[in-house]
């Protein structure tokens, strides 16, 4: 099975992509990657993910496997090589449930922070904040999530911190703060020096330049 | 022989999941309901971070998050398994689970909670989301295929929480002529082994979400005149 080709349809500045990207790298995956001009969505995103329309969609030997984490299991049950996901339950347990508490809390009350104004933003912002807060009992005192190296809450949300400075710098908002989360901070650069990692991160400069695009459309310019 | 609770309430379809998950592996456990308006200081200690149900405490460690703790019983007893074998089966029965809570589940509650307008655009979220799920069962008995699987027992409150909902606010999402197969897996579904057994009383979910369809719609009026 893990013969057959590997596709990944993805987009240059999503960070969902990116998760997939890092997996693959990480576990020595070849593959073929499939860049989608978003949100112009190419015919072959649309067969390969009805349901969603979104990227990143893995297709392996032709059968398609969509949303991110999913694909994530996925890679580590089709290629046993260098797991992302411990062995024990427990632990395994633990790593979906932060990998979660990143999509459904963390997210969402960043780009809240992104997107609104005044009194708005800045609860969102204290939202984010303690968010993060959480996320860092996670992590402790260990180097990665994953322990000594980088496992599946790494893959997941290691952008995490590069992508929140951004939203910081545009919306004119405090997410990070570092008497608050010292821990998480240090993290977020940690994780972003493994050579792996870093070198599939997109150009910030790009990257920042789409966000203020995308703050400028979402919020009329001002902040 | 290892300990196992469940915290749960008597009426959570997401607690629901993992006694379905516990008796159909066969698995030994204690329950401890919990009431959500009055939460017990075991229960805050167990799930600080969520403070919800359910809550699995294994050999005094708790897992949370329903999804997750059904990925946690899988892996720790394989008898009887959820998943299929194939990674690529057991990606596509992720995929569902995950899909029925981010797509189904919130319009559905939309229907419940709000009239007019907004229950209107509910109920064509949750009908372009249950077309998915009609497409998917093709050929299917269950989500699992022949047996329930993992999808199954995530959407199983659509079989019967869904259908109070229904008789709640006189609007039917899975009519048999838009949705044949999902209809006729609201029938097989609950009538399963271990499934059957487990229902929450009809009657008192009736009740319940009366009251809270009630307390919704005051609430949008409290909200709409200030």
């Amino acid at each position: 099975m893990s013969g057959e080709t590997v596709k990944l349809l993805g987009h240059w500045a999503s960070p969902f992509a990116l998760r997939v990207i890092w997996a693959l790298k990480l576990k020595e995956i070849e593959y073929e990657y499939v860049g989608e001009d978003l949100p112009n969505k190419s015919p072959l995103l649309l067969e390969y993910n009805p349901v969603h329309k979104k990227i990143p969609v893995l297709v392996h030997g032709g059968k398609p496997i969509a949303e991110s984490l999913v694909i994530l299991e996925y890679l580590d049950e089709a290629w046993k090589h260098n797991p992302i996901l411990p062995d024990d339950p427990y632990e395994r347990a633990q790593a979906r449930f932060w990998a979660r508490f990143v999509d459904e809390k963390c997210m969402p009350s960043i780009m809240s922070a992104f997107t609104k104004k005044g009194e708005e933003k800045e609860k969102a912002a204290k939202e984010a904040r303690e968010n993060f807060k959480i996320l860092e009992s996670g992590l402790g005192k260990k180097q990665f999530f994953g322990g000594e190296s980088v496992g599946f809450v790494d893959i997941a949300a290691g952008w995490i911190g590069l992508w929140t400075r951004m939203v910081e710098e545009i919306a004119d908002v405090n997410i990070i703060d570092t008497a608050m989360m010292p821990l998480l901070e240090s993290w977020f650069q940690r994780v972003l020096q493994v050579p792996i990692l870093k070198e599939c991160l997109p150009p910030q400069d790009k990257v920042l330049e789409r966000f203020k695009g995308f703050h400028k459309f979402l919020t009329g310019g001002s902040s | 022989m290892a300990e196992v609770k469940l915290f749960r309430s008597w009426s959570s379809s997401f607690a629901l999941r993992i006694v379905w998950a516990l008796k159909l592996k066969g698995v030994p456990y204690d329950t401890i309901f919990e009431d959500l308006s009055s939460k017990s200081s075991l229960l805050l200690q167990y799930n600080p971070i969520h403070k919800k149900v359910p809550v699995l405490v294994h050999n005094g460690k708790s897992i949370v998050e329903s999804l997750v703790i059904l990925e946690y019983i899988e892996e720790t007893w394989k008898q009887n398994p959820l998943l299929p074998e194939d990674p690529h089966d057991r990606a596509t029965a992720r995929f569902w689970a995950q899909f029925g809570d981010d797509k189904v589940f919130p319009p559905v509650l939309d229907v419940l909670r709000n009239e007019g307008k907004e229950q209107e655009e509910g109920i064509v979220k949750a009908k372009e989301s249950l077309k998915y799920l009609e497409e998917e069962l093709k050929g299917k008995k269950f989500f699992g295929g022949e047996k329930i699987g993992f999808a199954d027992i995530a959407l199983g409150w659509l079989a019967h929480h869904e259908n109070v909902f229904e008789e709640v606010t006189g609007i039917t999402l899975i009519a048999e002529d838009e949705f044949p197969l999902l209809s006729e897996w609201r029938k097989t579904f609950p009538d399963a082994p271990v499934i059957k057994e487990n229902w929450p009383p009809r009657d008192k979910l009736v009740t319940k979400f009366q009251a809270i369809r009630e307390q919704a719609l005051v609430q949008k009026l409290k909200m709409a005149e200030k």
